[in-house]
């Protein structure tokens, strides 16, 4: 029982990084999988192919790679010394981004055609049609797939504790190794996700209850 | 103030319109009638090209809609389109849904384009619905607000693409009506429909189009009086 005490300032600690690495990797992500899941809508083929190729690499390497890949194979080729955390929420960003493209790419097609040509023909130009009348529309039918992926996402930053990013596991694994003993940091490891992620399942689904989607 | 020249539109190898040449007066209201597939509704999408032409041309007030230099967002602002779905902005309620274009296009102030709204709201038989949303609303009353919608932008022609087919029946009327006011007003209009009734009554001209082809037009008794081509006479003969 005492672990299960002892080990809370440890993993209290940790869960600022998880937290601090998911929001704001996740809020980068949109943006980035906002423009690629545009670009992937895009007539021209120069941006559809770059978007797609993005999605592709991204969604078809372990985000585990990708960490190792940012923190180690960049740090090492441009010569640069990646702060972790920095490599961590950019790794969130660009692995979230692309999970987000498909979101964005799905709720943009999914508003009916005839609100296009409704803006169209009202002469709105291209960007103010999917300013105004598509992008809020969709938007609402993104919500579900985005929280989803922010679960997904905050999962994903335990990952991060291959390159000792001072996240909830990391700090649980550090306890383990001065005390000796695992099964109750271990369950206060899973406790303090669950923690997170239920309530942000409740809380999604009242948001989407409330949005009617 | 719209020549179709020549007008051919496909897709792939499908030939939809094969040649159409027509002019449209000011003032005037033209009704286009013909079975499913004829292509009429693709000749009206040409005129604010939500079609792409594939040939020929359709000028507006002698400005080629489809020259590649011709900004069409520019001829879209005169051109008022009504659709079959109405297509009003779902998120939106019904006074955004009809100044939007006015405060995105003309830069209206959003005061001078409320006080519009809510004229052509009262002029659609809708003063009390400015705060509803879409889905409040029946059919025909969705319709009257796109009709609104597009007369926001001041055009000089409205297009109606099949405006009452998805109407029950007691609602058309108070669509119908609606559309009859405009033409009243002096509208250019150019009407899609399946309202024989409308068509005879309102119509400066009527067009019949066949198979891609403008097989006949005239005055509405010309037309489905003495009409002279038998493909016409078949068309009339089922529907009358």
């Amino acid at each position: 029982m005492e672990h299960i005490i002892k080990v809370l300032p440890y993993l209290l600690e940790g869960i600022k990084y998880t937290f601090l690495i998911t929001i704001v990797g996740v809020a980068l992500g949109f943006v980035i999988g906002a423009f690629a899941g545009l670009g992937r809508l895009s007539k021209s083929k120069i941006i559809y192919w770059l978007c797609t190729t993005y999605v592709e690499i991204i969604r078809g390497t372990p985000i585990l790679v990708q960490i190792l890949f940012i923190y180690f194979g960049l740090s090492d080729l441009l010569g640069i010394n990646l702060d972790k955390v920095t490599a961590s929420i950019i790794a969130i960003a660009i692995n979230a981004g692309a999970y987000i493209a498909e979101i964005v790419r799905g709720g943009v097609q999914s508003i009916d055609k005839g609100q296009f040509e409704a803006g169209d023909s009202i002469g709105l130009t291209k960007r103010q049609t999917m300013w105004y009348i598509i992008w809020p529309q969709a938007l609402k039918r993104m919500i579900p797939p985005l929280g989803n992926q922010f679960i997904i996402s905050l999962k994903d930053t335990s990952l991060f504790s291959a390159i000792a990013v001072g996240e909830v596991l990391y700090q649980g694994k550090a306890y383990t190794a001065a005390a000796f003993t695992y099964f109750e940091p271990y369950l206060m490891v899973a406790v303090f996700y669950l923690a997170i992620t239920i309530p942000a399942s409740i809380i999604l689904r009242r948001v989407e209850r409330r949005l009617d989607v | 103030m719209i020549k179709i020249d020549g007008l051919v539109k496909s897709y792939g190898e499908l030939e939809v319109l094969k040649g159409i040449d027509y002019e449209v007066k000011e003032k005037e209201v033209i009704c286009i009638i013909g079975a499913s597939g004829s292509g009429k509704s693709t000749l009206l999408r040409c005129i604010n090209l939500l079609e792409e032409i594939t040939d020929g041309a359709i000028y507006i007030e002698n400005v080629k809609v489809n020259d590649p230099k011709t900004n069409i967002n520019d001829i879209r602002k005169d051109v008022g389109m009504v659709f079959q779905q109405f297509n009003l902005f779902p998120h939106m309620n019904v006074l955004d849904n009809i100044t939007i274009a006015p405060r995105k296009i003309r830069h209206m102030d959003p005061k001078e384009a409320e006080e519009l709204a809510h004229e052509l709201l009262a002029k659609v038989g809708l003063g009390d619905k400015a705060n509803n949303y879409p889905e409040q609303l029946s059919g025909g009353q969705m319709q009257r607000v796109a009709i609104a919608r597009a007369l926001a932008m001041k055009p000089k022609v409205m297009l109606f693409d099949e405006p009452t087919s998805a109407l029950d029946p007691e609602m058309v009327k108070e669509v119908l009506d609606v559309m009859k006011d405009l033409a009243k007003e002096g509208m250019t209009m150019v009407v899609v429909t399946h309202e024989m009734g409308f068509a005879r009554e309102v119509a400066d001209r009527v067009l019949f189009i066949d198979g891609g082809f403008l097989v006949e037009e005239g005055t509405p008794e010309e037309l489905f009086g003495h009409p002279q081509n038998e493909r016409t006479k078949a068309f009339l003969g089922k529907i009358l």
